[in-house]
Formats: structure tokens, C-alpha cells, sequence
């Protein structure tokens, strides 16, 4: 199973966000990390749920304009040089970063890193060759109540 | 399939001096009967008895829209007020509508000619017509309706709107021909497949469409999406309503129903006529009308009228689509910009949808366009650069069109207004 992001085309406009936001908790759709790109007209909101599939229908529903693809995880400890050290990765092996975003795991040992490179496959290779964890499900790489008895980061 | 032989395959010369015989009586009625006219052909020096060939209609003076409102609300008429059996008007977007009022032969014409204009869409008794164009003071819903029960085919007076409604009814009744505007055509075909509604279900075979200006790209997409031929109607309420002029299965250009309506073609700079094959103003002279008969009313619609006989049969001249509105040509910069030079750039472009709109400003002394384009899954991506791409490659395509660059913004799916009428696509927030 890949990780799988959704990201929502939003028009820069007061409320959208919110909008976005209530049609997920309307559907009891919890969010585990999320990141927004603006420009001066538009953003894109991304967002990693536990259940892509029906987020992104939800979504659609409403008229949002929603994709589903695939994105990198890994988890690097939570300290000093733990994200540039899987940056130097993919840099030696001239592989660019399309944008990237993190969050600290529940247990604070870890943060997980979420990361778009060119080509995900490439990207996935470095970062496996270098013995990086990368995290292979949706809802393995954070516990969440319903799930708190999987133990995480499983490479 | 052809309605009325004799009428839509007349030989040339025959139905030129139909034509003449008409016009000459129309002429001669509209100076005894209306004052308006009087006057106007009064001050012009030219009298109905003028007339002596076809051409001779060129010395007549024009009708516009602004001539009709100083008649409103009965002033036009040529018969007395109780042989009226029915009124309509324009939509009155842009001031005081303007009125056109029916006898009962008036009925009776139009009746045949949206006949004519269903049957090559291919409608005979036994099909069912799903009317999706407005009942009202709108020409659209009652137009076909009468022309629908002409041929006797089913007719459902749906009107327009009620999505919902309008796709049960298609798949409940087994509807054969969809008649709306091609706009509203298109959103009934996202809306099934947003429904999950499988079209492969569907009964229907044809549409006619009309009533606003549209692309053949939205005619491609409307056929894939719906499984039809997708046909295009003509007309303007001044005149008659849908009916003046009706597209065949060539799908090459729209026969105009010349012995009721004498079609010309004008400059829209210098109002003089310009031979066949160049694009210009469409002028409509009514040869039949009773209750408001029209001489050389600008129509406001570019075109360009074609003579070659048509592979169907029919000896009519045909219109080629309506490329633009005089009124609708935007001056940016000096340049002339039609908004359909626009929609093809757009449509031009994979994964864009055919809705978008144009925003005119003036900032700082220059004009400048902003063209909203609705963003779509096959556009969407969640990389900023890849959205950006797309942004530039529309402003470029545009710019290779009109020769003006442009702004193009993104914006949201189904946020950009659809009409049930007419799609207002320019917003001119200028202060000349």
C-alpha cells in the first residue's frame, strides 16, 4: 500500500478553507497532517486521512476539485539534522523535491516526514537504499484512537 | 427528412419571386399601418412601391432594438391591438424589452417553421420532445412547443431548470430530442454523470440547440457525453423567435427559411451590404408577419451567408454559427476582441471545460482582461508549478488568438455562473 495524499484545489477566497474542513468533519473524517500552498489566486490544500478514498468522494461531492497521489513518508528522529540527513539522500542521488511537509508523531520520538519528489519511485529507492524508514501504509506510520494497538513505523 | 418540399427545395428563381410578391406587400402594409414606419421611410424618400427587385431593400432604412423601444408597448403593431392572440418579449437585459406581438397566422408560421428546423433534427410523430428551454415570455419553450405539435410528437413542456427532474423525465419517459440551450445541454450531462447516471440508457438521439452563441468544441463534447447529434437553432424574438434559421445533418451552417425571412448581410462599421461569403451583421427583413413585421432589423449577430446547395437538398442559403455580437465586440486597447475567439483559444487546451468568463477593467488608463477559467480533475494537480504551467499555457493560447495577453485566474468548479437563458460570459467593469 503507497501513502496516499489528497489535495484540494482551493480559490483564494474568505471561508473556503473552512469549507473544505466542514465537509470533513461532517464526515468524521480526521486529518492527520496537512499543508496548504498559496499563490495570490489560488491554493492547494494536502492533506494525509486515514481514508483517502472516501475523503476525496466526500469532497468531490461538495464541487471541490480533489486528486488522489501518491507521496513519500518516512519517519526521522525528532532532533537535530533528522530531515536534512534524508534531504542529502535524495540530493546526492539528484533526485528534486517537489515540496515537503512534516509533522511530530504522537509519541514524540519521531517526526514524520511527508515528501513529493519527482519521481516517487526514485525518490522511495534513495531513501530505502540509505536504509531510511520509509512507511508503507496509511495508518501505520501514526497511531490513531482506532488503531493504537498496530505499532507503528514499520519500514 | 424534410418538413415542407416545396418550401425548403423551391428552385432559386421561383422562390425569388415569392419572395419579391412579399416583400413588396409587407412593405406596402407596414407604411399604411404602423406610424413608426411611416415616418422613417418618409424621411428617407423611399416609398413601398420603390421596390422593384430584391436588391431594392437596401434603400430602406434599418430597425434596431432602440427603434422598437420608442414603439413600446403596441406601437409597432400592424393590425389593430384585438387580432393579437399572443405577446412575447426580449429579455429587456439591456433596457425596456422590446415587444413582438402574434395573429393567429403568426402562430401558425412560426408553428411550421420550428416544424421544419425539428424535422432535420430528425423529429417525426413518434418521437417524444423533451422542451428544455423556458415557457414564458421567452420564445424559446413556447416556439418549439408549437412547432413539436405541428409534426405531432410528444411534446413534455419541461421548461428549463429542475436538473433533477429534467434527467428522471429523459430516462423515465424514454425522451428522443432534447431541445434547451447548449449550455444548459452540457450541465444536464455533467449533472447524470455526477449522479452516476448511465447514459447508455438514454433514448436520446438528437438536440437542438440555440438561443446563445456556442463552439463546435461544446457541440463534440455535448454529442460524446450525451450520444446524440447536436443540431443548432436560430432565431430572435423580434422576428419570429427559434425557427428563423435551423442547422442540418451536414452540419454546415444553418438553413435560413428565406421565404419568411429575407436575410441580409451589412458591415457593422459601415452598415453597407456586403456580398455573399463575407462576415458581417445578419439583417431580417419578415416577409410574412402580421402582428409586428420587421424591416431590415439589425440582429446584432455575426455571420456569413452561404449560396452553395447543400448536400441535403434544400435550396435555402445557409448562415454559417454565430461567430459574435456587434454588441458583444469588445474594443481592448484598440484591438476588436469577440468573446468566441476566447472560448476556441480555451477549448483548444486538453482538460478545459467550457466555462469560463471574461472580465474587462481599467485599471490605470489600460485595459486589461481577466479570464476566468474553471479549474477541472484533469487540470487539477497538487503541484503549484504544474497549475501555474497550465495558467501560462491558456494566457499564451489566448494571446496567439486575440494578440493581446491576458490574465487568466483559476477558479473553482461550478462556481462561474451557468445559465438556464443566455450565459453571460463578459463583465465589462469599465467606465467609458
Amino acid at each position: 500500500m503507497e501513502v496516499k495524499q489528497i489535495s484540494v484545489f482551493l480559490e483564494n477566497k474568505k471561508g473556503r478553507l473552512w469549507e473544505a474542513m466542514n465537509v470533513l468533519a461532517k464526515a468524521q473524517i480526521n486529518i492527520r497532517a496537512l499543508s496548504i500552498a498559496d499563490t495570490s489566486e489560488f491554493g492547494i490544500l494536502r492533506l494525509i486521512v486515514p481514508d483517502p478514498e472516501k475523503a476525496k468522494k466526500i469532497l468531490a461531492q461538495s464541487s471541490f476539485t480533489v486528486r488522489e497521489n501518491d507521496v513519500i513518508a518516512v519517519g526521522v528522529s525528532d532532533k537535530p539534522g533528522g530531515l536534512a540527513g534524508v534531504l542529502k539522500i535524495l540530493t546526492d542521488a539528484d533526485i528534486n523535491v517537489e515540496y515537503v511537509y512534516a509533522f511530530v508523531e504522537k509519541s514524540g520520538k519521531k517526526a514524520v516526514v511527508v515528501l513529493r519528489t519527482d519521481s516517487i519511485n526514485k525518490g522511495k529507492k534513495a531513501l530505502k537504499k540509505a536504509g531510511v524508514a520509509v512507511l508503507s501504509s496509511q495508518g501505520s506510520y501514526i497511531p490513531c484512537p482506532e488503531t493504537d494497538h498496530r505499532h507503528a513505523l514499520t519500514g | 427528412m424534410i418538413w415542407n418540399k416545396e418550401a425548403e427545395c423551391m428552385r432559386i428563381g421561383e422562390r425569388e419571386k415569392l419572395q419579391l410578391e412579399r416583400m413588396k406587400a409587407i412593405l406596402k402594409r407596414t407604411y399604411r399601418n404602423v406610424p413608426y414606419y411611416k415616418k422613417r421611410f418618409d424621411e428617407m424618400k423611399v416609398k413601398p412601391g420603390d421596390i422593384k427587385r430584391l436588391n431594392d431593400i437596401q434603400n430602406f432604412p434599418f430597425t434596431t432594438k432602440t427603434d422598437l423601444r420608442e414603439g413600446y408597448p403596441f406601437g409597432l403593431f400592424a393590425v389593430p391591438r384585438r387580432e393579437i392572440v399572443e405577446v412575447h418579449t426580449s429579455s429587456g437585459t439591456t433596457g425596456k424589452p422590446t415587444v413582438s406581438g402574434y395573429t393567429k397566422k403568426d402562430i401558425e408560421i412560426w408553428g411550421e417553421v420550428v416544424a421544419r428546423a425539428l424535422t432535420m433534427c430528425g423529429a417525426t410523430k413518434d418521437d417524444i420532445i423533451q422542451n428544455g428551454y423556458g415557457y414564458g415570455l421567452f420564445t424559446g419553450g413556447l416556439g418549439v412547443h408549437y412547432g413539436a405539435q405541428r409534426i405531432g410528437a410528444t411534446v413534455i413542456p419541461i421548461s428549463a431548470g429542475q436538473t433533477k427532474r429534467h434527467l428522471e423525465i429523459m430516462y423515465d419517459f424514454g425522451s428522443t430530442i432534447l431541445t434547451c440551450t447548449p449550455s444548459y445541454a452540457l450541465y444536464l450531462t455533467e449533472a447524470a454523470e455526477e449522479a452516476g447516471l448511465n447514459v447508455k440508457k438514454l433514448k436520446l438521439k438528437a438536440g437542438c440547440f440555440g438561443a446563445e452563441m456556442w463552439t463546435d468544441r461544446m457541440r463534440d463534447e455535448i454529442e460524446k457525453r450525451f450520444h446524440l447529434i447536436a443540431l443548432n437553432i436560430y432565431g430572435l424574438t423580434e422576428i419570429i423567435g427559434p425557427g428563423v434559421a435551423q442547422e442540418c445533418d451536414q452540419k454546415n451552417g444553418l438553413h435560413i427559411f428565406e421565404d419568411h425571412f429575407y436575410p441580409e448581410v451589412v458591415s457593422p462599421e459601415t452598415l453597407e451590404p456586403l456580398p455573399e461569403g463575407e462576415k458581417g451583421e445578419l439583417v431580417l427583413t419578415t416577409l410574412t408577419r402580421e402582428g409586428t413585421p420587421m424591416i431590415r432589423f439589425r440582429t446584432r449577430d455575426i455571420t456569413t451567408l452561404r449560396r452553395e446547395i447543400c448536400k441535403c437538398g434544400r435550396t435555402l442559403v445557409r448562415m454559417d454559427r454565430i461567430t459574435g455580437r456587434t454588441d458583444d465586440m469588445l474594443k481592448i486597447r484598440g484591438v476588436l476582441v469577440f468573446p468566441y475567439q476566447i472560448e476556441k483559444a480555451l477549448l483548444e487546451i486538453k482538460g478545459v471545460e467550457p466555462h469560463y468568463q471574461i472580465i474587462v477593467t481599467r485599471p490605470h488608463h489600460l485595459d486589461e482582461i481577466e479570464v476566468q477559467v474553471e479549474t477541472s480533475k484533469k487540470l487539477f494537480s497538487d503541484e503549484v508549478r504544474h497549475l501555474e504551467e497550465v495558467r501560462k499555457k491558456i494566457e499564451n493560447r489566448i494571446e496567439n488568438s486575440i494578440g493581446l495577453r491576458v490574465k487568466v485566474t483559476l477558479v473553482e468548479p461550478k462556481t462561474l455562473p451557468r445559465s438556464e437563458g443566455k450565459a453571460k460570459r463578459v463583465i465589462d467593469k469599465r467606465q467609458l
